[in-house]
């Protein structure tokens, strides 16, 4: 039974399947933690450029470079940037808002739906620090979910704080929300909003695996939504894929890793997928890359037209 | 086909039991922001702020004015302070709006929370002074009235009356403070010498009552009032300013 009949497993597409191997040398490690590294660093920059142009009056050519924080903010003094999310609450609870906010809103939404909306979940929110470091410390300590939970369930969460908007007169999630409370709190002076962010961060470790930002954050479903027309996505090379698993173990969103259907799409397609880029390195075959969404669609034109070919033939 | 009324049913229930986490939630949720925003404020709000409810509503957090302010005085709210978490504030006491013509402040505000309507810096209405006159220096008979000289608004939002005394003392010289012309900046309460301010400046709807329409000073009316004057039950009576014919005539009609 437990001969190896066949040492060497193949992939659907007939090619042997390989696991991914971490690199032994430094070089080889910096390219496998590129998107995380480059990742940590946009972070990192947002943050201090909010932080810095306060506390330090950080300016380029006289003007202030980034004010205020990432519910609405003012780049060099003449953009206008702000959560559509936020505004969206606001204007449900029935409050006109000046045209800066609205212009900022409009802006921040053609930003992220060019990027891919969750784009903002991987290289911008703080929050996605602290999540990250209770993923790898769960993994570090081998800790069990708890119990299993929808995924769905963020939209619902989305929905009820719309709803919630309109009728209590105050924009619901804006009111309680972790991210706000953090990013606030790092720019105008700490308070105890981290304690909203410590029972996230426990919630990923000891509860759930990618609890919140898999689960339940609304504006994390609020930029999936966006992101469902971005452009930038992440390319799937269907030939050259073993099916080895590899991009699933290390997807914080592994649903989105449908191969079947990345297949047929030629992309990963969901706008659940945030762009962060932890499955290209570790695909032992170069399988993944990102890409433009009409690219490619371009490039896979000529292919379908010579399958419809080969079916009417 | 019992497979698919089982199916059916499960769904049904799993759709109740759905429905029933996201009303719990929602429920829970809700008292939790109604707590918050209709909590009895007693922070003082940036120049223009609108009306608490609509402020709260408006307002994104986004500290825009916070950054704006050249005095440091405002600050955005923490979890337990004495406004809504995130929302602008300023205690007088430690540093006090100085009231910059400009409003830059306002100007910043990118949602309308710091109504752009305000242009007039001594139209704004952030607080109303009110003086404990059992701890004003003045009103024990010191001559201090640095409130009074220290007011932007000076000689209209307080002005110094003076009351005598007895022969062998000279006369109170005390600060009033009037709710027509003071803005609440709290520049007297950052000034006030006592140990704790024995003026200070609280959101007017904390302090201000209301007079109430059917009352009518006889003296501030231009039409004398004689006792001829018949209660006509036109427009007058509508809008409250005379009383209710049945309580007249009950007295004309001997009915004592």
């Amino acid at each position: 039974m437990s001969a190896p009949a066949d040492p060497v497993r193949l992939g659907p597409n007939g090619r042997p399947i390989r696991p991914f191997v971490m690199p032994a040398t430094l070089p080889g490690r910096l390219r496998v933690w590129r998107t995380i590294i480059l990742r940590r660093i946009t972070q990192i920059g947002v943050l201090l450029l909010f932080f810095a142009t306060v506390h330090w009056g950080w300016s380029l050519a006289e003007r202030p470079i980034l004010v205020g924080n990432l519910s609405s903010s003012t780049l060099l003094g003449l953009v206008p940037m702000a959560d559509p999310f936020a505004v969206a609450q606001i204007l449900l609870t029935q409050h006109a808002l000046e045209m800066q906010v609205l212009i900022g809103a409009g802006i921040v939404l053609l930003l992220y739906g060019l990027l891919g909306g969750r784009v903002w979940c991987a290289w911008v929110c703080p929050v996605n620090m602290v999540t990250d470091l209770a993923g790898w410390l769960r993994i570090r300590l081998g800790i069990r979910d708890m119990f299993h939970l929808n995924r769905k369930i963020r939209y619902v969460v989305l929905v009820l704080a719309l709803l919630l908007s309109a009728l209590t007169g105050v924009a619901a999630f804006e009111w309680v929300s972790p991210i706000s409370m953090l990013h606030r709190e790092l720019i105008f002076g700490l308070g105890l909003g981290w304690t909203a962010l410590l029972g996230v961060f426990l919630f990923d470790l000891l509860v759930l695996k990618h609890g919140w930002c898999g689960h339940v954050c609304p504006l994390g479903a609020f930029y999936a939504l966006v992101g469902k027309v971005a452009p930038l996505r992440v390319r799937f090379d269907a030939p050259t894929c073993t099916h080895c698993g590899e991009c699933a173990k290390v997807c914080p969103e592994p649903q989105v890793l449908n191969l079947r259907q990345a297949a047929e799409a030629g992309m990963i397609a969901s706008g659940e997928c945030s762009n962060c880029g932890r499955c290209l390195p570790v695909c032992p075959e170069d399988t993944l890359h990102f890409d433009l969404r009409y690219r490619i669609h371009a490039a896979r034109q000529p292919l379908e037209s010579s399958s419809h070919q080969r079916r009417s033939a | 086909m019992p497979d698919a009324k089982t199916s059916r049913r499960e769904f049904l229930t799993r759709m109740g039991q759905g429905g029933a986490v996201a009303a719990t939630g929602g429920l829970i949720w809700s008292y939790l922001l109604r707590q918050q925003a209709h909590a009895s404020p007693t922070g003082i709000r940036p120049p223009g702020a609108l009306d608490e409810a609509d402020f709260n509503a408006t307002c994104i957090k986004c500290g825009q004015c916070v950054r704006a302010c050249p005095y440091d005085t405002l600050k955005l709210a923490r979890v337990g302070e004495a406004v809504p978490i995130g929302t602008p504030y300023y205690r007088p006491r430690d540093v006090p709006c100085y009231m910059c013509v400009d409003i830059p402040c306002q100007v910043a505000c990118p949602t309308g929370a710091l109504a752009p309507s305000l242009t007039d810096i001594n139209a704004a209405r952030m607080g109303l002074a009110v003086i404990d006159i059992e701890n004003c220096l003045s009103w024990q008979g010191l001559r201090c009235e640095i409130c009074h000289r220290e007011c932007p608004v000076q000689g209209r939002a307080i002005t110094v009356e003076h009351h005598p005394r007895k022969l062998s003392r000279h006369a109170l010289f005390v600060p009033i403070v009037h709710s027509d012309h003071c803005t609440g900046c709290g520049i007297c309460e950052k000034a006030c010498p006592t140990d704790e301010a024995a003026i200070r400046v609280l959101p007017p709807k904390l302090v201000q009552g209301k007079l109430g329409a059917h009352y009518r000073l006889g003296w501030t009316i231009d039409t004398p009032v004689t006792q001829e004057f018949t209660p006509d039950t036109g427009s007058a009576a509508e809008s409250g300013l005379r009383p209710p014919s049945g309580a007249l005539d009950y007295l004309n009609e001997g009915g004592l």
